[in-house]
């Protein structure tokens, strides 16, 4: 077991090296330049020259790249072409902001998917089922921004129970993350539902009965650990979606967070930026895919052998 | 006297969309306290519903008993509630399966199963009830209990799931316990050592056993006495002395007739019921079983029998007084035939003569497990090592062995699905294993396969018409009208209805997928057929069926077999000559009948002696082999059988024996042989 943890965080941090690598050339074969950008129309060749020079933007493109690899494995990811700050300073800031969005949602999304999910296996093709796959369906197809939207014109405007917009406070949070959790939820039950009907169907379900246990046992101890592998396959994508893809959700109820911060800094171009943020945003992939692999190995026994 | 379970002209209905299908019709059943009642039939009678219906497990299925009552000793199940049940379910009547694989929660410790058991109907805490299950994994055979409790159903071998299985069943000591099929996935020798448990068991706890299985020979192993369905009904019931003796029913003559026996005549083809048994859906009028009927009558075609007493026994049919009076069938059982030496060595001798149609010659085949930080710990698993043998044209080599013995993987290295580690198979003289990459098609054009599951060989989506055309498109480009002309040839050869060409597989039954794979087998017209397993998951009669018209393929297309079996009856019927493997060796060849009446390995003699036989007076009295096969991947020195031989001495456990000659076509891998 430990093992398998070492093994895994070294394959861990040549995915974060090569996901920086990529990200810088990726960066760069885009077209325009960042200089001409950052110095409008109507700038002179000579200032163009200067600014060029300055963030080293004149070099070959593989110096460069081995300046941005030393930086990076001294802890250093550069400074924004924009405000000429650490970006590290600049996306840490973010970061409380975006985690707790990202955590909270993640909360909504399992708990709700969960219940959802079992609720409609175990009543497959009865009333309950059916409300809760259109339950879901909706969810699924409904886009953030009109939910986020609708959230807010009910509790907000009409009910006038919680905030609207900001960030800081935990009713600030409420409304923006059950506005991303239902979104998953939706995804996350369908998948709930699947595997725990096909985990009902499985033989050890009739022994289980067999023996007497009361249903409520069978379920909730049996069949919901053997359905958890898929489900937590499934909250490891949607992790990673919810770190860099809530920046609608961000937009709606005028959250800070990484996401906006990543959308501004392409429109304008400042490469450092882009990159420390797409940086952080693999390395949080990576423990959240690492933390589910993990818990694989605690909830089937059969993959812990394997390693 | 009272009998402990009575079931009272039991029906049960299924819904599914919102129609109801009955499944069980006017079924009756009693077992005395400390009896063993087995319940025969082909899949599809309705055996292992009448069984969860006893447990009223059919009620999270969507069925529904609609007739009829069920009284464990006097108490009244069909009315019980959810709860009431569910308390009674696990501690006076528990179950156990066919697949104890899947009848075990993979994420869960065996101790853990157990354990789980005793808290929910006894007053033990966790403790205690841990003592308990220790004692109980003691009692049903398993070695280191301790060790086991901590472990994973897919931790343990077959048998040793089967056994725990059994322990959680035996937990709360109940008066019933219902085996579904339980040695059915076992092997022969891990089988008999089940059927001994379980009769142990029964004279422990004096508990009664409902035992479900599809083999006579395992009923005339262990009933008392014998109940016989047939599409849903009880046709025949009866002490299982008299019913061996003189059924009542056709149906289970017919049954008794078509079990192949280790006595039965081998130059004769294997007796079949016609047809198969009909989908409760579509039921004939009058007697179910009129359709495959030699007796049938008009009265037998619109009035269904009743099942009437009859001298202490019950049969529901109109003939039994024509049957009774009919010129007995049963053949007097040959012994087995000793084999004529002279034959065996004129054969020898000619197969020295001919060129052999493929030659095995020392084939190995190692699996690797990669394990540690940078998978630097290589563990080599020994499948199959250093095995050799010559297939003559239009020979049927049987291949036998317990599971893991690494039979499958010599099959499928023939079929270069696997790689081989070392060795050369030669057919008709050219290596195929190091054939120029040019030549894979034509070398695999020759060389066809059967695999065992009918349902998983071949693709669910497609035409019944291009799966066994494929080859064809394959190999000869055949297309549209040039395609369905040859496949419409095959298909009225293997039996298939041409008709049923653009047909999709899961219209056909087990019997007839089987035949869907052999017509794809033979659409090259193939020199050789591996044949794995091929007739294992069928039904008795369907099995015969196949059987016979694999030989009688044999003769008109002058195929060869590779026959993978673990059934030794089917492949002592259809294979000229037998290896016999263990733990990646083979340790005895033989000509069949010669294999058959002097086994020279011990280890042959042991499986010989394992299989049941469908004769009740001739029950075993003892156990034949003791143990387990030990892992491929560590395995014994010198004799791989060793451990497990009676026979074993010193020079066993250092010296490995050689495969040698000793007898005319009789070779044989032992120091001591018989």
């Amino acid at each position: 077991m430990f093992m398998f943890v070492i093994r895994r965080l070294l394959v861990s941090i040549m995915v974060v090296l090569a996901s920086v690598t990529l990200v810088f050339f990726i960066l760069n074969v885009l077209p325009g330049n960042p200089a001409e950008m950052m110095l409008g129309p109507n700038a002179t060749p000579e200032t163009l020259q200067n600014l060029n020079e300055s963030l080293g933007l004149n070099k070959s493109l593989l110096v460069q790249y081995f300046d941005y690899m030393r930086g990076f494995l001294k802890g250093d990811l550069g400074e924004s072409f924009i405000t000429k700050k650490p970006v590290i300073d600049q996306l840490l800031a973010q970061l409380p902001a975006t985690l707790s969005l990202a955590g909270a949602s993640i909360a909504i999304a399992v708990i709700l998917g969960m219940v959802l999910g079992v609720l409609s296996a175990v009543y497959q093709n009865k009333a309950i089922d059916y409300v809760v796959r259109m339950i879901s369906l909706f969810s699924i197809s409904m886009p953030t921004f009109w939910l986020g939207i609708l959230l807010i014109l009910i509790f907000s405007v009409h009910l006038q129970w919680l905030p609207a917009i900001g960030n800081g406070s935990l009713r600030q949070l409420i409304l923006p993350a059950c506005c991303l959790g239902i979104a998953s939820a939706g995804s996350l039950s369908r998948l709930v539902r699947n595997s725990v009907l096909e985990v009902l169907n499985e033989q050890f379900v009739v022994t289980l009965r067999a023996k007497g246990l009361p249903e409520k046992l069978v379920l909730c101890k049996h069949v919901l650990r053997n359905a958890l592998i898929p489900t937590v396959t499934m909250i490891g994508i949607v992790a990673g979606e919810l770190l860099s893809g809530a920046v609608v959700t961000e937009t709606v109820f005028s959250r800070q967070g990484i996401g906006r911060v990543v959308v501004e800094a392409i429109m304008q171009k400042d490469i450092p930026l882009v990159q420390a943020a797409i940086l952080i945003a693999a390395i949080f992939y990576i423990i959240v895919n690492l933390l589910v692999d993990i818990s694989y190995t605690y909830i089937d026994p059969r993959i812990r052998s394997k390693h | 006297m009272k009998p402990l379970l009575e079931v009272k002209e039991l029906s049960v209905d299924f819904y599914k969309h919102g129609n109801a299908i009955n499944v069980i019709d006017k079924v009756n059943l009693r077992i005395n306290s400390g009896e063993i009642v087995c319940m025969i039939g082909e899949s599809g009678s309705g055996k292992t519903i009448t069984s969860l219906s006893i447990m009223r497990l059919i009620d999270f299925n969507s069925g529904k008993i609609t007739h009829g009552d069920i009284e464990l000793s006097g108490v009244s199940l069909v009315t019980l509630t959810k709860q009431e049940i569910s308390v009674l379910r696990g501690k006076k009547i528990a179950m156990i399966f066919q697949e104890p694989m899947s009848a075990l929660d993979p994420v869960f410790t065996i101790g853990d199963q157990i354990v789980e058991v005793l808290i929910r109907h006894t007053n033990l805490t966790k403790p205690a009830a841990r003592e308990q299950a220790i004692t109980l994994l003691q009692r049903v055979g398993i070695p280191e209990p301790e060790v086991r409790m901590k472990q994973y159903p897919y931790e343990l071998s077959g048998g040793m799931r089967q056994r725990a299985m059994i322990a959680i069943a035996l937990a709360c000591e109940p008066e019933l316990l219902i085996a579904d099929e339980p040695t059915t996935a076992l092997d022969v020798t891990i089988q008999a050592q089940i059927l001994n448990l379980l009769k142990e068991i029964r004279d422990e706890f004096n508990m009664s056993i409902l035992f479900i299985t599809h083999d006579l020979g395992i009923a005339a192993e262990i009933a008392d006495r014998i109940v016989v369905m047939y599409a849903g009904k009880v046709i025949e019931q009866a002490a299982v002395h008299e019913l061996f003796e003189q059924p009542f029913h056709p149906y289970t003559s017919g049954l008794l007739q078509s079990v192949v026996t280790m006595d039965s005549d081998r130059t004769e083809k294997l007796f079949t019921i016609n047809g198969s048994i009909p989908s409760l859906s579509e039921l004939p009028t009058g007697c179910r079983f009129h359709p495959r009927c030699a007796y049938a009558t008009d009265r037998c075609r619109s009035e269904e029998p009743e099942l009437v007493s009859q001298s202490g026994r019950e049969a529901a049919c109109w003939n039994i007084e024509k049957l009774l009076h009919e010129p007995q069938q049963q053949v007097e059982p040959k012994r087995i035939i000793a084999a004529d030496r002279a034959i065996a060595a004129s054969f020898e001798h000619e197969q020295k003569q001919r060129l052999p149609l493929l030659e095995v010659r020392a084939i190995k085949k190692y699996f690797s497990i990669e394990q540690g930080l940078f998978k630097q710990n290589k563990k080599l698993i020994h499948a199959v090592d250093d095995v050799s043998f010559q297939i003559g044209k239009g020979e049927t080599f049987g291949l036998v062995g317990e599971s893991g013995c690494g039979k499958s993987t010599l099959g499928r290295v023939l079929l270069q699905l696997e790689q081989a580690t070392s060795g050369q198979v030669l057919f008709e003289g050219k290596d195929v294993l190091r054939a120029p990459a040019g030549e894979w098609k034509s070398s695999r054009r020759d060389i066809q396969f059967v695999f065992q599951d009918p349902y998983g060989s071949i693709n669910p989506r497609w035409k019944v018409g291009d799966i066994i055309g494929e080859p064809l498109w394959v190999h000869e480009s055949l297309k549209g009208q040039a395609k369905r002309q040859k496949v419409v040839e095959v298909m009225e050869l293997v039996g298939l209805n041409p008709a049923a060409y653009d047909r999709l597989p899961h219209e056909f039954s087990g019997g007839q997928r089987q035949r869907i794979s052999i017509a794809r087998a033979i659409a090259l017209k193939p020199k050789f057929i591996v044949a794995d397993e091929a007739v294992s998951a069928l039904d008795v009669s369907v099995q015969s069926q196949i059987v016979n018209l694999m030989q009688e393929l044999q003769g008109q297309l002058d195929l060869s077999y590779l026959f993978i079996a673990h059934g030794l009856n089917i492949v002592r019927h259809i294979s000229d000559r037998i290896g016999v493997m263990y733990l990646g060796k083979l340790v005895e060849i033989a000509t069949t009948d010669e294999l058959f009446a002097h086994p020279a390995h011990h280890y042959t003699k042991a499986l010989l002696a394992a299989i049941p036989l469908p004769d009740p007076t001739r029950r075993k009295t003892f156990l034949p082999l003791q143990g387990e096969m030990p892992s491929p991947a560590n395995p014994p020195t010198g004799c791989r059988f060793h451990t497990r031989c009676t026979a074993a001495t010193d020079l066993c456990k250092k010296i490995e024996p050689a495969l040698q000659r000793i007898g005319p076509g009789h070779l044989a891998a032992c120091h001591y042989p018989a």
